[in-house]
């Protein structure tokens, strides 16, 4: 799965000397600057939605396109961090950055077992393994007492941040949330392209080579599940404090298949593909909200015909054309 | 009436039966996901569809063509074999040459139309399906009243399970297939028409999940969303199985539901995710899982 993605992403020779290479650097800088002029044109809400989803499906591709791990589990990680989140806030007390951080540690945590017993198994089984085990956590949910069940933990506040910012007012908010997607898209672009990064590659590459290399071939799997958890956790505990509401949705299977439609529709094993993909995933939902069930329909067909004929995904048919990796 | 570690007899052997029905359709479910991962090398995600597909096939039978229980569990899984026919030539056939993540990526799309296909035009609160009068009423075995609608399930899902098993290892179809499995390049140069075994496998797969889906109406109700959870259930089994062995799978599925309404006995707050846990257990312990083969 991933070979394809990886001619695109990093086989392409990097410029000499800076640690990025610059249409890179141009590309952060005009979406920084989009970012901060866009809630002024768009709907701040929805824009906090695509944030929270695009830094959700680039933590995923961190494992799927460079990694070369499928995960069909990852609302656990999300959904378990938006569940500890919204109750660290609302019943603890907690200030949102702590809240947040909480839940982040929890995903590492579900991220570090789950992942210590999936990579056991390979392939189809690593993917079916990591969605039985995010069935588990979603039966969890749906039970255990501090969850709320059908309900949800509703009305969760988003409290003052640092004691200094007051995140009711939705452009502060705005703000926070965009630090924070920033903050996890630098770490992911850090990781890709660290010597860790590269060790990934190899492993994804041709793992008996990994092997006899002498690295500790499950060991760097590990981590990368870890990571990818962790920031996927990131996400959706900062998507519990901005919609004040953590539900079953975001810890069943259907959100396991959003993200990897998003990545897979934005492009594996690219930089920029998964925002773009969730990007158009969350406007299509949006749009769509009031046709019910064709929503899943519709997310249905783009999977077929993203299989089918566009296994690419936008931004690597980009990066195909303009022949630099994205 | 003597009682087993305070729980009354009824319920144990209640829970008991209910778990042996849950078992058999685990057991005819990744049966049919074994069967056709051994050929196709895919996942095939669209497996609790296809059986959501098989349990409509038979109320539609019933409600527009007047055609009964008996001949739903012989119509419903040809009919919905066909459509799994078609996918194949049609979509899932275009993947083989590419990472086997493709194929389930393929089917888990085809999914989620089936499934929103029938939300939208069924809903979600399900649709009643009456047992035949041949299996309405029951038996009074002594310590549990066993109706016969269940206990044809029990039998029914035996004999198609040990059907499968024995055309797979006992005849020259079978055999056939098993080596197609191995090497189908080889297979081909003898002259056997590779391709149309892939096909004919896929849909004998997706039959098998239909006949699942007839079985089940009666029981549960007919819904669109009735294969959404099973399924992931079954992949857990699968994994504890491994798919390596035809017997094991038939064995783990049965095994597991058992298992399942021995919890829901004595824990049930444990019941949905005890065969996760089982998962967790096992890929601990042995991770190609108990009757696996592969590294």
């Amino acid at each position: 799965m991933a070979n394809q993605a990886e001619t695109i992403a990093t086989d392409l020779p990097r410029e000499k000397g800076a640690g990025m290479p610059r249409h890179h650097l141009i590309i952060f800088v005009v979406l920084a600057a989009a970012l901060l002029v866009a809630p002024f044109l768009l709907y701040p809400i929805f824009l906090m939605k695509v944030l929270c989803f695009a830094l959700f499906a680039s933590a995923f591709n961190l494992l799927l396109g460079y990694g070369g791990l499928l995960s069909f589990g990852h609302a656990a990680y999300f959904g378990m961090a938006s569940y500890v989140s919204a109750h660290a806030a609302k019943v603890w007390g907690l200030p949102p950055e702590l809240a947040i951080l909480s839940g982040t540690a929890i995903a590492a945590l579900l991220g570090l077992v789950f992942g210590a017993l999936a990579i056991r198994r390979q392939g189809i089984y690593f993917a079916m393994v990591t969605l039985a085990f995010a069935q588990m956590v979603y039966f969890f949910s749906l039970q255990a007492p501090f969850t709320g069940g059908e309900d949800g933990i509703q009305a969760v506040p988003r409290g003052t941040l640092f004691g200094m910012f007051n995140l009711a007012d939705p452009e502060t908010l705005y703000f926070f949330v965009l630090a924070i997607f920033f903050f996890g898209i630098l770490i992911i672009y850090r990781i890709i392209h660290s010597p860790f990064g590269q060790v990934l590659k190899a492993i994804r590459q041709n793992e008996p080579r990994a092997i006899s290399l002498g690295y500790r071939v499950n060991q760097y799997k590990l981590a990368v599940f870890v990571l990818s958890a962790a920031l996927s956790g990131l996400a959706g505990a900062t998507k519990a404090i901005v919609f004040q509401l953590a539900s079953l949705t975001d810890v069943y299977w259907a959100m396991s298949g959003e993200v990897v439609l998003m990545t897979l529709l934005g492009g594996m094993g690219t930089v920029f593909g998964p925002m773009v993909g969730a990007a158009i995933i969350v406007t299509m939902q949006n749009y769509l909200a009031t046709l019910g069930d064709w929503v899943t329909i519709i997310q249905g067909l783009i999977f077929v015909v993203a299989v089918l004929l566009f296994r690419e995904g936008v931004i690597g048919v980009l990066s195909k054309r303009v022949r630099k990796p994205l | 009436m003597f009682e087993l570690i305070g729980i009354p007899p009824q319920a144990l052997f209640g829970q008991l039966l209910l778990g042996l029905i849950n078992g058999a359709f685990y057991a005819v479910l990744s049966l049919g996901l074994a069967v056709i991962f051994g050929l196709l090398n895919i996942i095939n995600f669209t497996h609790g569809a296809q059986y959501m597909l098989g349990a409509f096939v038979a109320w539609m039978l019933l409600n527009y063509l007047g055609l009964g229980y008996w001949w739903a569990l012989l119509l419903a899984p040809v009919i919905v074999g066909l459509t799994g026919v078609i996918l194949e030539r049609t979509l899932i056939r275009r993947l083989y040459h590419l990472d086997h993540l493709y194929g389930l990526l393929l089917t888990f799309g085809l999914a989620l139309i089936f499934t929103g296909v029938f939300k939208q035009l069924y809903g979600v609160s399900g649709l009643p399906y009456r047992a035949p009068e041949l299996l309405s009423g029951g038996h009074n075995l002594g310590f549990m009243y066993l109706p016969n609608s269940r206990a044809f399930v029990i039998l029914a899902s035996v004999i198609v399970c040990f059907g499968t098993w024995f055309m797979i290892e006992k005849t020259k179809l079978g055999a056939y297939l098993r080596a197609a499995t191995e090497n189908p390049t080889l297979v081909s140069a003898f002259g056997i028409n590779v391709p149309l075994l892939i096909t004919l496998t896929y849909g004998f797969g997706v039959g098998l999940a239909a006949f699942a889906g007839v079985l089940a109406a009666p029981i549960y109700s007919v819904n669109p969303i009735m294969g959404e959870n099973l399924i992931i259930v079954v992949f857990a089994v699968v994994v504890i199985g491994g798919m390596g062995s035809i017997l094991g799978s038939i064995l783990t599925g049965f095994g597991l539901g058992l298992i399942e309404g021995l919890t829901r006995v004595f824990y049930p707050e444990g019941s949905a995710v005890v065969v996760f846990v089982i998962m967790a257990l096992v890929l601990l312990v042995k991770p190609a899982g108990l009757f696996g083969r592969e590294i």
